[in-house]
């Protein structure tokens, strides 16, 4: 995983349901496909709620990691 | 349209803010994952969306009316949208069409141009169940 290049942050901590989805949605427009979309959120439902919009849209999540409140998802554009 | 697109209408009957915020929410949540969504605003719903509704304090629930102050004091405190602007997010990620009912709009002399901007169309529920049709549809 540490090789996994990452064209573009999106910070979405603060924000509540449906802010992380939302910003999530709109932020995969701004990478190209291929390319990998780092998200950090606190709310507790970023982990389930961007797994199942990646499922959803067809995306791809590549690692989540959870550490003190905070969750990091890597989602790879796939269309 | 394709056979496997997934569809979630919704149909807008109240206007307190306790059943206008899940509107919003669920709007956004499905535009953001690729639902085509259709919300179709009638009755007091309908009433929600002019103009002249969206420049005051929207009422909340009679149940709930003891709630209303720490709630609305609590989503200014966490940043969180008011549920016009997040119909509007669902329209700029998504498929979203957001129809007036055109016999609340007579019932309560309402016209076209005394509803909100995010209004696509003014019909009736012949057109709302066509394009539900095959999809989640909620009452609320």
């Amino acid at each position: 995983m540490a090789e996994t290049k990452i064209a573009k942050t999106l910070d979405a901590k603060g924000l509540y349901c449906p802010g992380p989805v939302l910003e999530t949605a709109k932020a995969i427009k701004q990478i190209n496909v291929g390319e990998v979309l780092e998200v950090v959120a606190t709310d507790p439902a970023a982990k389930p709620d961007i797994e199942a919009w990646a499922r959803r849209t067809g995306n791809q999540i590549l690692d989540i990691t959870q550490e003190g409140g905070v969750t990091r998802i890597l989602v790879k554009r796939v269309k | 349209m394709s056979e496997n697109k997934k569809k979630l209408s919704l149909i807008v009957f109240s206007g307190t803010i306790d059943k206008l915020m899940p509107v919003g929410i669920l709007a956004s949540g499905a535009a953001a994952a690729g639902y085509e969504v259709n919300v179709f605003f009638t009755f007091w719903g309908l009433n929600a969306i002019t103009k002249k509704s969206m420049e005051g304090m929207q009422p909340i629930d009679k149940n709930y009316e003891q709630f209303g102050p720490m709630m609305m004091q609590k989503m200014k405190e966490m940043n969180f949208p008011m549920w016009t602007q997040l119909l509007e997010q669902a329209k700029e990620v998504g498929e979203v069409k957001v129809i007036a009912c055109s016999t609340t709009m007579e019932f309560f002399g309402i016209k076209r141009d005394d509803l909100a901007p995010f209004v696509d169309d003014v019909a009736g529920v012949a057109t709302f169940l066509d394009r539900a049709e095959g999809g989640i549809t909620l009452f609320i």
